[in-house]
């Protein structure tokens, strides 16, 4: 039987986060992954991380994948590919299935980062061909390129929800409409408003009645649900669709830490100590096996398991144990802050932590009226070119502050802040905030361009890229027609990491009201 | 069906354009890819009907995980399609049940 040092099952962001941090120590490392390729859910996530530069914020995810897969060659981490874990006992002892043969191995630590697979909901007609996980639509249009369908209904509003349901967009699929059984908006608001601004429609206090199709789905009917969760009749709506994604949440994949006899909390989730450690001494959960949260968080708790192994195993002594645990800690706490962190959840704030009211168009509707813009610090007008940033909700994120190179972005020291415009600073409009902030929820707005004109950037990531001179019409934030518009410039830089500036004319008074761009006549 | 250009993603490094078979149909598709990739690119929604009531199954999770997609593949039956690679030559077959239908065989 081979032994190792510390064993990890799951090569994605926690397993190689873990492994890598443990080889730096000096660990003997090994990674057994079921998959053909290492970076498990990271290589299919197309979008700009949310946190603060240490948490690689304005990153997208299959770059860090890229970097973290690096960082496991440089440290001489050994991932076997095509392994399954199919066994984990209370010794510590790793059974694998790879290439028709069942092995056993042996190690003085064990990391359990398994990851989460998608829950579903059952209606009539769910399993036709045309139903499937959100996780599933992103996976065959980003990594295996092939568009799931051509017109998706995406059920659940969520982050997965709703960033699924832009990369859908992208990938230049149709999105009906995005259906949420609870009354609000779940994911962030800037997600939404993303989707909002391109004239996706939100049906809050909806659910799927059913899938219509014999075959494969053909079309949707939703209903709308009353104060009890029953579907309201006569509130059906139709859509023709070929493909309805769920978005209805995940499970840790943790069926490992319960064969070892890992004690489990109420709802279910393994029973963490300091460090992921479980009830069995010497095997640790890292990543969504041991909660589900999202790359970042599982990130650092893989490296939080790695120093706990170190410790354990006499490779880190307890000096650097308590430093470096205070700083993976102190970074992942930055994260668990804010109206969406795991303490809040269920949770229906009236306001941000300034005590700005929170735009109930915003978590009903997916985007912020006119005439609630002027609440929030971010969105202040002033004279010349400014930012504008319509980030309205305590959400752990900080590029914007970080990459203006003039001070005229504030979030301060809690990253959960809404951004404040310093109007005393002067903005050059290098728009390196509008391309890095990962809810495309900064613009630049100048209204004394020209007379009776008003220039506004907005981050732009579709195709065919806009070119200087496209005359077209100018979107408000629910995607509505609201002027002529015709393109200035776009600009793209390897700063702006694929995020093209895209900068078009309006009528003046439209400066704090267009917010997309449609090619052609409304 | 196929993504040819992305605003975000490079051009993807397809492996080359190979043949296979689905139920002795002469398909096309990138070795390498999973099966169901090509399967889809080509319109192909059915993987396999189910063994009581027969009802159409598809790619649920595109991961591996929940085996809706199974077929036969070079004989082998409940092969998940979503993450087997395409191999020049491979015989695809709709699954009935556990086993491929006799007339869909060459």
């Amino acid at each position: 039987m081979s032994h190792y040092d510390m064993i990890v099952v799951g090569a994605g962001p926690a397993g190689l986060s873990a492994a890598v941090q443990a080889a730096s120590h000096g660990l003997r490392v090994a990674v057994f992954d079921e998959n053909a390729r290492p970076g498990g859910q990271l290589f299919k996530q197309i979008h700009k991380f949310f946190g603060s530069k240490e948490h690689m914020a304005k990153t997208r995810g299959f770059n860090i994948g890229t970097a973290l897969l690096q960082e496991a060659r440089d440290t001489g981490v050994t991932v076997v590919l095509d392994a399954v874990a199919v066994g984990l006992y209370p010794n510590r002892e790793v059974v694998v299935r790879a290439g028709g043969a069942v092995r056993h191995y042996k190690a003085d630590a064990v990391v359990v980062a398994a990851g989460a697979s998608e829950n579903t909901v059952a209606f009539e007609g769910w399993t036709l061909p045309g139903v499937m996980g959100a996780g599933a639509a992103q996976t065959m249009m980003n990594i295996n390129r092939v568009r799931p369908g051509k017109r998706v209904l995406m059920l659940g509003s969520g982050n997965v929800g709703l960033v699924v349901g832009f990369q859908l967009l992208q990938a230049g699929c149709e999105l009906v409409a995005v259906a949420d059984a609870a009354p609000r908006i779940g994911g962030y608001g800037v997600h939404a408003a993303k989707l909002a601004r391109c004239g996706v429609p939100f049906y809050l206090s909806h659910t799927i009645l059913r899938a219509e199709g014999t075959g494969r789905v053909t079309g949707v009917v939703i209903s709308e649900l009353d104060a009890q969760w029953r579907p309201k009749s006569g509130s059906e709506k139709h859509f023709d669709a070929d493909t309805i994604c769920l978005a209805v949440g995940l499970s840790p994949m943790n069926q490992l830490l319960r064969m070892a006899g890992c004690a489990v909390r109420e709802n279910g989730d393994v029973l963490c100590y300091p460090f992921g450690e479980t009830s069995v001494s010497g095997i640790y959960a890292a990543g969504d096996a041991a909660g589900i949260e999202e790359a970042s968080s599982a990130m650092i708790g893989g490296r939080l398991a790695a120093i706990g192994a170190a410790h354990r195993l006499g490779y880190l002594d307890a000096q650097t144990l308590a430093a470096e645990q205070a700083r993976l800690e102190g970074m992942l706490q930055s994260l668990r802050q804010g109206m969406f962190a795991p303490q809040n959840r269920g949770k229906a704030a009236q306001s941000t932590d300034e005590g700005c009211p929170l735009s109930s168009s915003l978590l009903g509707q997916g985007y912020l009226r006119d005439d609630e813009i002027a609440n929030y610090p971010g969105c202040k007008q002033a004279k010349g070119v400014h930012p504008v940033i319509e980030c309205t909700q305590n959400i752990p994120c900080n590029p914007c502050q970080d990459v203006c190179p003039k001070g005229c972005i504030r979030v301060g020291a809690n990253i959960v802040a809404l951004p404040v415009v310093d109007k005393t600073a002067t903005c050059t409009g290098c728009g390196l905030c509008v391309a890095a902030c990962p809810g495309q929820a900064v613009f630049l707005v100048d209204e004394d361009a020209e007379p009776g004109f008003a220039l506004v950037t907005l981050p732009y990531e579709f195709l065919p890229i806009p070119k200087a001179g496209d005359k077209g019409t100018a979107l408000g934030r629910g995607g509505q027609p609201v002027c002529p518009a015709e393109v200035v410039r776009c600009k793209s830089a390897s700063a702006y990491d694929r995020t093209s500036l895209l900068t078009i004319r309006v009528p003046k008074e439209m400066g704090m009201r267009a917010r997309f761009w449609k090619g052609g006549a409304a | 069906m196929r993504i040819t250009e992305h605003p975000i993603l490079d051009a993807p490094a397809y492996g080359p354009l190979v043949p296979f078979t689905l139920d002795g149909q002469a398909m096309e598709g990138y070795e390498g890819e999973p099966i169901a990739a090509a399967l889809k690119a080509a319109g192909h929604t059915i993987h396999r009907y189910t063994k009581k009531r027969h009802c159409p199954r598809c790619v649920f999770c595109a991961i591996g995980r929940c085996t809706d997609c199974v077929m036969v593949v070079n004989g082998e039956p409940n092969v998940r399609a979503c993450v087997t690679p395409l191999a020049r030559g491979m015989r695809v077959q709709t699954q009935h049940g556990v086993s491929a239908r006799k007339e869909d065989t060459e």
